[in-house]
C-alpha cells in the first residue's frame, strides 16, 4: 500500500555505460553545490537579529489591567471551561474597599495559575474572556529544568503596571467589528479609531 | 657559501610558515565553504567574518588534556602523527613556486632544491606519509583506529598505482621528471592539462584518494569508524593529523597546479614586456592563484559527493583507473609515434 506517490521501486538494474564512468553525475551534482554558494543563507543570526513573529503568533499569556491600572480579570472562570488542555485554574475572591485601584470589578481571581507544560496554545481562552483581560502575546515560554516553573502563576501573567504590553496586532478584523457592538462596549480596550477613554462605570 | 646557506634558510621558512597558514586558513575555508555550499553561515564570531577561528582553534587544541592510551605502545603512538606532519611538510621543498629571481647580478631560485628526479621525489614522500597513519592506528590499539589504517594504506597502495601509470604518460610527453623543467616547458607551450586531459583526470581523483578526502575519506569515516585511525587521539596530536591531512592538501594542489595547470605561467604574460623580476612575482601570485582555486575544488568535491563504499572504493582504483592508466599510456605513445611519422 502506498500512502505517497512518491516511493521509489528499487532495483538492482546493472550502470548504464554514463553511470558507470561517474562524471557526468559528479559534474552534475557540482553545478547543485555551487548554485548555492550563491545563495543567501538561510540562517538568522541569532543574539543580533531575532525571526520575526507573525503578528498573530501565540505565545505566552498576559493578564490585561485597564487603563488605570486594575486587572480587568473578574475570574469568571470562563477561559478555564474554555481551555481544551485544562491548563487553567483560579481561585476567586471579592474585592475590599480601599482597592478599587488594584482589581476593576467586585470580583477578582486572586490565584490564577497557567500550567505552561499542558497549555496547547490554541487561543481559545483569549476567545471566550468576556472581559478582554487574558491574551496570548508574542513571546515564547522560556525552558526551564523544573516541572514546577511551569505552572505560571499571577506574578508572571499579569502585566507590568509601568509598561503595558501592545496585544493589539492580536486583534483579527471581525474582532474589532464584533466589539463595536455597543452591548459589549464596557469591554473595548482598542478601538483604532480613538484612543480609548472610557472609565470604569457600572 | 654562507650568503646561500641564508638564503635557502629564508627559503625553507617561508615555504614551511607558507603550508602552515594555508593550512590553518584551510580549516576556516573548509567550514566557510561547506557552510555556503549549505546555505549557512558558517564560522562568524571569532573576529570579523571568523577570520580568528583558526587560532582560537589552534589555542584549543594545545589547550586540551593529552590522553596516551595505558595499552598502547607510546612510542609508535607518538610517532604516528610525527610522522604524518613530517612528510606532509617535506613535499614542499621541490614545487618550484615562481621564476628565478635576479637580484645584483645573482640569480635566486624560487625552489628550495631543484633535484632532478622531482616527481620520484614527492611519490617517495607521499607514499611515506601512510606510514604515520599505519603506525598511529596500529599503535592506538582500537579497532576503529586499525581498521581506519588498514582501509588508509590498503587505499594508498592502490591509487598510488594509477597516479604513478597517469604520470608515466605525462612523462612521455614532457620527456623530464624534474618539476622546475616540467613548469618551464609549459611557459610558452601548452599547459600539460591539454595534452593529457585524461592522465589529469586519473591524477587529480587519485589525488583526492591520496589525501584521504572525500568521496575517498574511508580511513577516517566518522559513520562507520569513529574516527577512524585518530580515533584515540587527542590535544595536539590529533591537531597534527589534521593538519597533515590540510598541508597535504596544498601540496597536491601544488603538484596538480605545477604538473598540469602551468605552474607559476600564465598564458599571455610574457607578451606584456615585464621586467623579470616583476614576472617572477607575479608568478608566485599566479600559482598561489591556482593552489586556492584547486583547494577550493577539494573542498567543492568533499561537500558535494557521498563517500564510496569499501568493495567501490576497491574496484575503481584496480579495475577502472589502472587499465585506464595503462590505456593512456598506450594513447600518449600512438600519438607520439603518429607525430614523428608525419
Amino acid at each position: 500500500m502506498q500512502l505517497t506517490n512518491r516511493s521509489k521501486i528499487v532495483s538492482n538494474k546493472k550502470m548504464t555505460l554514463v553511470e558507470k564512468i561517474y562524471l557526468p553525475a559528479v559534474l552534475s551534482g557540482m553545478s547543485i553545490t555551487v548554485k548555492h554558494l550563491f545563495k543567501k543563507p538561510a540562517t538568522i543570526d541569532y543574539p543580533k537579529k531575532t525571526r520575526e513573529m507573525a503578528v498573530i503568533f501565540r505565545g505566552q499569556h498576559v493578564l490585561k489591567r485597564d487603563e488605570n491600572g486594575a486587572e480587568r480579570c473578574t475570574a469568571c472562570g470562563l477561559c478555564a471551561v474554555a481551555c481544551p488542555a485544562e491548563a487553567i485554574t483560579m481561585t476567586a475572591a471579592e474585592r475590599k474597599p480601599g482597592e478599587e485601584k488594584l482589581y476593576r470589578e467586585e470580583k477578582y481571581a486572586a490565584v490564577y495559575e497557567i500550567n505552561m507544560l499542558r497549555c496547547i496554545f490554541c487561543g481559545l481562552c483569549e476567545e471566550a474572556c468576556p472581559k478582554e483581560a487574558i491574551f496570548l502575546t508574542d513571546k515564547t515560554v522560556p525552558s526551564t529544568f523544573e516541572r514546577d516553573e511551569f505552572l505560571y502563576g499571577k506574578s508572571i501573567l499579569t502585566e507590568p503596571l509601568n509598561s503595558t504590553v501592545d496585544v493589539s496586532k492580536r486583534q483579527t478584523k471581525d474582532t474589532l467589528e464584533f466589539k463595536k457592538d455597543p452591548h459589549f462596549a464596557h469591554n473595548i480596550l482598542f478601538d483604532p479609531t480613538k484612543p480609548s477613554k472610557k472609565s470604569t462605570k457600572h | 657559501m654562507l650568503a646561500f646557506i641564508i638564503y635557502k634558510f629564508i627559503l625553507v621558512l617561508i615555504v614551511f610558515l607558507i603550508s602552515l597558514g594555508i593550512a590553518a586558513y584551510s580549516t576556516y575555508g573548509e567550514r566557510k565553504i561547506a557552510a555556503f555550499l549549505q546555505d549557512r553561515m558558517g564560522p562568524s564570531k571569532a573576529g570579523p567574518y571568523g577570520l580568528l577561528q583558526p587560532i582560537a582553534d589552534g589555542v584549543k587544541m594545545f589547550m586540551k588534556e593529552e590522553i596516551i592510551p595505558d595499552v598502547s605502545n607510546k612510542w609508535l603512538f607518538i610517532l604516528g602523527p610525527c610522522i604524518a606532519m613530517f612528510t606532509a611538510c617535506m613535499t614542499g621543498v621541490v614545487i618550484p613556486w615562481g621564476r628565478p629571481l635576479i637580484i645584483g647580478g645573482e640569480t635566486y631560485a624560487l625552489q628550495i632544491t631543484d633535484i632532478n628526479i622531482g616527481i620520484l621525489y614527492v611519490f617517495g614522500v607521499v607514499s611515506m606519509g601512510v606510514y604515520g597513519i599505519m603506525i598511529g592506528g596500529w599503535a592506538s590499539n582500537n579497532k576503529y583506529s586499525l581498521l581506519g589504517a588498514i582501509r588508509a594504506s590498503a587505499q594508498m597502495i592502490s591509487y598510488e598505482v594509477a597516479m604513478g601509470m597517469s604520470i608515466i604518460a605525462l612523462v612521455m610527453t614532457t620527456g623530464t621528471i624534474s618539476l622546475s623543467e616540467i613548469a618551464a616547458q609549459q611557459d610558452h607551450g601548452m599547459w600539460n592539462v591539454i595534452k593529457q586531459p585524461l592522465g589529469f583526470l586519473i591524477f587529480i581523483t587519485c589525488a583526492f584518494a591520496e589525501c584521504n578526502r572525500a568521496p575517498f575519506d574511508l580511513p577516517e569515516c566518522e559513520t562507520e569508524l569513529v574516527g577512524g585511525y585518530h580515533t584515540e587521539y587527542s590535544s595536539m596530536k590529533l591537531g597534527f593529523y589534521l593538519f597533515a591531512e590540510y598541508i597535504n592538501m596544498f601540496i597536491s594542489s601544488a603538484v596538480i597546479s605545477t604538473l598540469y595547470f602551468g605552474g607559476y605561467n600564465m598564458p599571455f604574460i610574457n607578451e606584456l614586456g615585464l621586467a623579470n623580476n616583476v614576472l617572477s612575482i607575479l608568478g608566485v601570485v599566479f600559482l598561489f592563484a591556482k593552489i586556492i582555486f584547486f583547494i577550493f575544488f577539494f573542498m567543492w568535491i568533499r561537500w558535494t559527493l557521498p563517500r564510496f563504499r569499501y568493495d567501490q572504493l576497491m574496484d575503481l582504483g584496480w579495475k577502472k583507473l589502472i587499465p585506464l592508466s595503462i590505456f593512456n599510456i598506450l594513447l600518449t605513445g600512438a600519438i607520439m609515434i603518429a607525430k614523428d611519422l608525419l
